[in-house]
């Protein structure tokens, strides 16, 4: 599949959601932890090797489970191929709790649904869809009850 | 660089609704691998589907892995002044990553595309997201307020919802009803009861809490809905009341 590297690259430059030194380990049998540099920038979670200026590596987190392992652990892992996982190991269980949290809201599907449901609760309560200042009410990607969530 | 392709190609063609798709001519790099230099403009008909901030296209309709994805970040989307009717162009503010050109077969679906290719951004999304948060928010307080004030002079309005009929009274004044496909005029912006760091983008014009001088049966009481759901309440409490009284009986 084709896909820019330019692209990525400008995206991972970008300001991040979240960034920080982590030890992670890839779902291949034998792989050891590395110390990357981590950074959540819109859904795609960016690994740089410490010193270097571009990442080696881009994660897209649709479609994908943030697990939490063992202590100061957690793993994603991705519907089609759900015991593949990518390890990181977290300083502290406080910093692993906060990057699970920021890595399960960071999902562009997270935010439809978020979207989905505010826009339902607000024209309960008000008997106005919200989405209409903005002209976009009538796009597919907002409609209530066709989506499979 | 990596990126997780089974993953991305699954996202791509799994059943999760897309957001946009048809069919679009893409323009290929005008240098071709001929003998002679011949700069030609030639395009692919290929199926494109939208998910989220991505852009993917397939050689065709039934094909079952995506050839190609296009990050929508930190892009433009623009009519484009080329040979071709309905084209149109996704240029990034990086001015090193390759510009896309996109030809459709239409007006409507070039407009179409051209629409929901400039909303794809994730930041776009975040930005409606939280100010949708900050309306609800702000529809939760000021309907717990509208609440409140009743209270205040109990007596008087329990003689209104004696009569069943009172039920859904409407005052005359009432400038917003459900039934004419909502207020003709947004209601007054309420005064901000916290201190907010900054409105962000400016404060939407659906203010919906009652001021002082507002009962649910004067003129100035803007919103049916709002009515609607106070008279509810009353009347939820009306039947709590009897029921108690029942079996008191």
């Amino acid at each position: 599949m084709r896909y820019s590297e330019r692209e990525l690259l400008s995206l991972s430059r970008q300001p991040a959601e979240k960034a920080a030194e982590i030890l992670m380990r890839a779902p291949k049998k034998g792989s050891v932890l590395k110390k990357r540099l981590v950074k959540l920038v819109v859904n795609f979670l960016f690994y740089f090797r410490t010193d270097e200026a571009e990442p080696i590596g881009a994660l897209l987190l649709e479609h994908c489970k943030i697990n939490k392992e063992e202590e100061n652990v957690f793993s994603i892992s991705f519907i089609e191929e759900p015991d593949r996982k990518y390890s990181f190991e977290c300083d502290t269980e406080e910093q692993c709790q906060e990057w699970i949290e920021a890595l399960r809201r960071a999902s562009y599907e997270f935010m439809r649904r978020s979207l989905i449901f505010y826009r339902n609760e607000i024209q309960k309560m008000t008997g106005k869809d919200p989405l209409e200042q903005y002209g976009i009410s009538e796009e597919a990607r907002f409609q209530l009850g066709t989506r499979k969530l | 660089m990596k990126l997780n392709e089974r993953s991305v190609a699954h996202y791509a063609t799994c059943d999760s609704p897309a957001d946009h798709a048809g069919f679009l001519h893409k323009r290929v790099e005008r240098h071709h691998h001929h003998h002679h230099h011949h700069h030609t403009t030639s395009y692919h008909r290929r199926w494109f589907i939208l998910k989220g901030n991505l852009l993917f296209y397939f050689e065709d309709r039934e094909s079952r892995d995506p050839l190609g994805l296009v990050v929508l970040e930190g892009c433009t989307v623009e009519l484009c002044e080329a040979a071709e009717e309905f084209a149109f162009a996704i240029r990034f503010d990086d001015a090193g990553a390759k510009a896309y050109v996109l030809v459709a077969d239409c007006q409507t679906a070039m407009e179409g595309w051209v629409k929901v290719l400039s909303r794809a951004s994730f930041d776009y999304m975040r930005l409606v997201v939280r100010e949708l948060e900050k309306q609800l928010e702000d529809v939760r307080k000021s309907l717990a307020a509208c609440h409140k004030s009743p209270r205040k002079s109990s007596s008087g309005r329990k003689r209104h919802f004696s009569n069943p009929a009172m039920a859904g009274y409407i005052p005359a004044g009432a400038s917003c009803s459900d039934h004419d496909g909502g207020c003709s005029k947004p209601p007054p912006l309420p005064p901000r009861r916290r201190l907010a760091a900054g409105s962000g983008c400016g404060a939407p014009a659906t203010g919906l809490s009652l001021t002082g001088q507002e009962s649910p049966v004067s003129p100035e009481t803007a919103c049916f809905s709002k009515l609607h759901n106070w008279y509810g309440q009353e009347i939820a409490e009306i039947r709590r009341d009897r029921a108690v009284k029942c079996q008191e009986l």
